[in-house]
């Protein structure tokens, strides 16, 4: 595999506890690429562990065992290490508002960024260009405003300017359109792909969201319980969802009204308890609908932990069906 | 008769600044058991519809046209009538259930307060009541006594539906009931409010920026910008063929998994919603608009029939 083919972030087993004893497995068993130039869709119900796995794909959140290489690089807690690492990965919030300081004219929101880590160049001029390549054209028309003066869209794209500055390898969005109206929506994801495709940026989109992944993911991982339990292709993963959870997640889309709903009953499971065997038996509606029964599987689910298979090139999903 | 009725509603916020035209002449009518989706943009005007239909808007908002609860004008109320007629006529689920919710008191207990305020019985009863309410939003009775920090975000919003429906009202307001939540909840959600719409008769008004839940919730649609309604109509058909560039490309915002139109083609609307403090000339949606001819930027058509149930504010428009 030559260097170009490598992946860009590469997770291997990587496992992120809470709590007291370290009871509270987040992140449990990770094993995840994203490659170069695309756009990877994280998906999953809250407090599945997808918004605390890409954290520790920027050392916020400190890996229990496992290893994370960014570039091939290894993802360490060592001071320098990490400062070169946060150029290179840089992260985007689901509430723009809350992430830009209220005092803060907006090229000091861009420029922050340029000075912390020392990017040379004439200051004015990069956080210009950074602006117009986020689509606040003219740039002058901008840099002087606070964020209040901005509409909810127009903050997100600062915040994208503030992180396409560093000229990242990854970028890692958190629920970037979640807090936007819907109009702005469309915008906001096209300027994401834009960076993708002329500039060869990989993003991992967090999301539970899967119109987003339809419209820029060039490929989709879908979480449960802090493992990732189906990865493949958008198209295949969205049109012939392998694993019991992704076809229930696609049922209540509004849209896709052509499956028969399965809402699933009940919160997410808890973290620090996760059930034996497969960790989604209890809520599966294969086995409760006695399908696994049927086809024995079923001991299976209860009692053994389904590891990802190859069900099409590139397409995998852990489940004993 | 219809739950309720507006009648040229205009609501005008009084600033600093100068007035705020938020509403600007909106008709809208619910029937019994009808279900009605509100949609746009943030400050397009539909929450201040919501607080306008209980008068519940700030004292400097000054307000035009009529809003008939049961056929009873509702400004034309005693304050004793009014209080009666919120939350047992109409009641409202806000969006943000962590808010509305007090912190200090247990679930149970914010339930039996909205049954004992309105004197609809002694402490026994309502606790009665609060339980039959839990257990029908689908939340064990045994959780009474917890406090909202216990319960999920999912579980809060059931709670908020459950003290809206304490009072029996014939019609629910649902501003945003479900945009805070995750999808599987949000089903949940929508589910357990389709359940009452159909078990119990109830009238819905559901508001919201989100097209693709108002089409799987709502009988009916309208689409406002501006402060004003630009298209009505059948959900299904408003979304699926819509007449109004606006209603287009909200629908448009949200894409339909599998269809290759939208495969990596994510669609929005350029530029921003107009500050109702300066409205562009004519048709206020012109300037954002990919249809606009010349006449868009000084006639602002109103809303023409289309078809009998559909109507729509845009010159493209032929009247039927």
């Amino acid at each position: 595999m030559s260097e170009h083919d490598a992946p860009i972030v590469s997770l291997r087993d990587v496992h992120v506890r809470f709590g007291r004893g370290a009871s509270v497995r987040a992140v449990d068993g990770v094993d995840l690429e994203v490659r170069r130039g695309e756009v990877l869709a994280l998906v999953g119900e809250s407090g599945c562990g997808k918004t605390t796995l890409i954290r520790s794909i920027i050392g916020l959140e400190p890996v229990a065992s496992g290893s994370i290489e960014v570039d091939g690089h290894a993802v360490t807690r060592d001071a320098r290490s990490l400062r070169r690492l946060r150029r290179r990965v840089q992260m985007i919030f689901q509430d723009p508002t809350g992430a830009l300081d209220p005092r803060h004219t907006i090229h000091e929101a861009v420029a922050e960024g340029l000075r912390i880590h020392r990017v040379p160049g004439d200051e004015a001029a990069l956080v210009a260009d950074a602006l117009a390549r986020a689509g606040l054209r003219p740039p002058e028309r901008y840099v002087r405003r606070f964020p209040h003066e901005l509409s909810g869209g127009q903050r997100q794209r600062v915040l994208i300017a503030a992180a396409m500055a560093l000229d990242p390898a990854v970028l890692l969005a958190d629920e970037p359109v979640a807090s936007l109206d819907a109009s702005i929506r469309g915008e906001v994801l096209a300027l994401m792909r834009s960076f993708v495709d002329d500039h060869g940026v990989s993003i991992v989109a967090v999301t539970h969201d899967l119109g987003l992944a339809w419209n820029i993911a060039d490929r989709v991982a879908v979480m449960y319980l802090g493992r990732i339990v189906e990865v493949g292709p958008t198209e295949e993963v969205l049109a012939a969802p392998q694993h019991p959870y992704t076809r229930a997640l696609l049922s209540v889309v509004p849209e896709t009204r052509r499956l028969e709903q399965q809402i699933l009953h009940g919160e997410t499971p808890d973290p620090s308890r996760i059930p034996a065997g497969c960790r989604f038996h209890p809520r599966c509606p294969v086995v409760a609908s006695g399908e696994a029964a049927r086809l024995g599987i079923e001991a299976r689910c209860r009692g053994e932990d389904p590891t990802l298979t190859e069900r099409a090139p590139g397409h995998t999903a852990a489940c004993h069906l | 008769m219809s739950v309720l009725e507006l009648q040229g509603l205009s609501v005008t916020y009084r600033t600093e600044g100068g007035d705020v035209p938020a509403v600007r002449g909106v008709d809208l009518e619910i029937g019994a058991g009808d279900t009605v989706g509100l949609a746009g943009e943030s400050g397009c005007g539909k929450s201040t519809i919501a607080a306008a239909v209980l008068r519940l808007l700030p004292t400097s908002a000054r307000v035009e046209g009529r809003v008939l609860l049961g056929g009873e004008d509702v400004y034309a109320m005693k304050p004793g009538r009014l209080r009666a007629v919120r939350w047992t006529g109409a009641a409202i689920v806000f969006q943000g259930a962590l808010h509305s919710l007090n912190p200090v008191h247990r679930i149970g207990a914010q339930i039996e307060e909205a049954i004992r305020v309105h004197g609809l019985g002694d402490a026994a009863t309502a606790r009665r009541r609060a339980a039959d309410l839990l257990e029908r939003v689908g939340i064990p009775a045994s959780r009474a006594d917890r406090y909202p920090h216990q319960l999920s975000g999912g579980q809060r919003q059931r709670v908020l539906i459950a003290i809206a429906l304490a009072c029996g009202p014939h019609l629910l307001i649902a501003d945003e009931p479900t945009t805070a939540l995750d999808v599987m909840v949000q089903a949940q959600v929508l589910d357990l409010l389709a359940e009452l719409q159909r078990d119990e008769g109830l009238a819905m008004l559901f508001i919201t920026h989100d097209l693709s839940v108002l089409t799987s919730a709502c009988r009916r649609l309208a689409v406002m910008y501006a402060g004003r309604i630009v298209e009505t109509g059948p959900a299904e058909d408003v979304v699926r063929l819509p007449s109004h560039p606006y209603t287009a490309a909200l629908a448009g915002a949200f894409p339909t998994i599998g269809d290759p139109a939208s495969r990596m083609r994510p669609s929005g609307l350029p530029g921003d919603p107009p500050d109702p403090a300066a409205l562009p000339s004519g048709c206020p949606f012109h300037p954002r608009c990919n249809r606009a001819v010349e006449a868009c930027s000084t006639t602002d058509v109103g809303l023409r029939v289309s078809a009998p149930g559909r109507a729509a504010a845009c010159v493209h428009v032929e009247p039927a």
